[in-house]
């Protein structure tokens, strides 16, 4: 489409390039990675030679890796001058995305745990 | 220093014509457009955080009800992640072709592309139904009450996108590739790709996280 301009500032997000071997190879290869990193989250899921109480922070890191393999294999996003603008949106999308998760779950865990009464207690006040 | 330099200074770069500040104007519409989409994309992951952390805090919250161990098949959910994952790649090679103005192998890769994504859609109705007939519907506890609006919503979201596709089809078929329509189709892959992304997301922490031993 836009491939013949000599300077580009900016490209879209998705937007594919080059020939269609290199271009088809690069969806292999994010395919490629993609299967791979759902396989071991699969296998590290269901193991038991493992540690058990790193498997959760194990999966968490493989998926956002995963993410990662899609942005830049089926997104196309680059670290690319023409890029600055899809990273800087994605850039505050996932600050957002952590603000919100992390500051919940965070927040959630200390009121349960600070404000929950005890069962004995619980059970007179559902006594309405 | 003259007084034609003077005004000059603090707006150029190095002699460069393009000063930064809009000397060039906007970029053409695609350019644009797909960055509008992007943001809605971005936007709309926002949205997803917000169920996720929903999610999250009443995970454990059954009310003495069925819990994830009991509920959640790791067979079902692999062949739904298949599914999508190679409904994204293939969606990816229709933008190939259409980039290269091949209708035949365009249609045929969003064909498949939509029936990927229509055997994701159809074990995820099957697995809802079979939640409700058990008794394990969304008003049983509010880890039901979270569990079907995060994942229901994704799956809200991958029918829209099969609506969208069904479109994108009919009027690549009837306009041809158009400047528009190759604008309308490079928002739709944003659209798809991102649904996977999500997707990563849900397979990870509801139903790996949610059934580990």
């Amino acid at each position: 489409m836009t491939e013949h301009e000599p300077e580009k500032l900016n490209v879209a997000p998705g937007t594919p390039h080059d020939s269609l071997a290199s271009e088809t190879t690069f969806y292999v290869i994010g395919l490629a990675l993609a299967l791979l990193l759902t396989g071991v989250s699969f296998w590290v899921a269901s193991t038991s030679s493992l540690w058990g109480p790193g498997i959760a922070v194990g999966l968490v890191v493989l998926a956002i890796a995963q993410m990662g393999v899609h942005l830049v294999f089926f997104l196309h996003i680059t670290s690319g001058p023409d890029n600055t603008n899809n990273v800087l949106a994605l850039a505050f999308g996932v600050l957002i995305v952590f603000l919100v998760m992390i500051g919940t779950i965070w927040i959630m865990s200390h009121m349960d745990a600070n404000m929950m009464p005890d069962p004995a207690l619980m059970n007179l006040q559902m006594q309405h | 220093m003259t007084a034609a330099e003077a005004p000059a200074i603090g707006l150029t770069h190095g002699g460069s014509e393009d000063t930064g500040l809009g000397h060039r104007g906007p970029e053409s519409k695609s350019i644009v457009v797909p960055y509008g989409f992007w943001l809605f994309v971005l936007s709309d992951i926002v949205l997803f955080s917000a169920l996720f952390a929903t999610y999250a805090t009443l995970a454990d919250a059954t009310d003495g009800g069925p819990t994830s161990y009991e509920l959640f098949d790791r067979t079902l959910v692999a062949i739904e992640t298949m599914a999508l994952l190679l409904s994204s790649f293939v969606c990816g090679l229709a933008m190939i072709a259409a980039k290269r103005g091949s209708m035949m192998w365009t249609q045929v890769w969003l064909v498949l592309t939509g029936l990927l994504g229509v055997v994701f859609i159809y074990i995820e109705m099957h697995e809802f139904a079979g939640m409700i007939a058990e008794g394990a519907g969304p008003q049983r506890s509010a880890f039901l009450s979270s569990f079907f609006t995060l994942v229901g919503c994704h799956g809200a979201h991958v029918t829209a996108g099969l609506m969208w596709l069904g479109t994108m089809m009919a009027q690549i078929w009837t306009k041809g590739f158009k400047e528009h329509i190759m604008r309308r189709l490079l928002c739709f892959s944003v659209f798809w790709h991102a649904l996977d992304i999500i997707w990563v997301a849900i397979f990870t922490i509801v139903y790996l996280i949610g059934t580990l031993p």
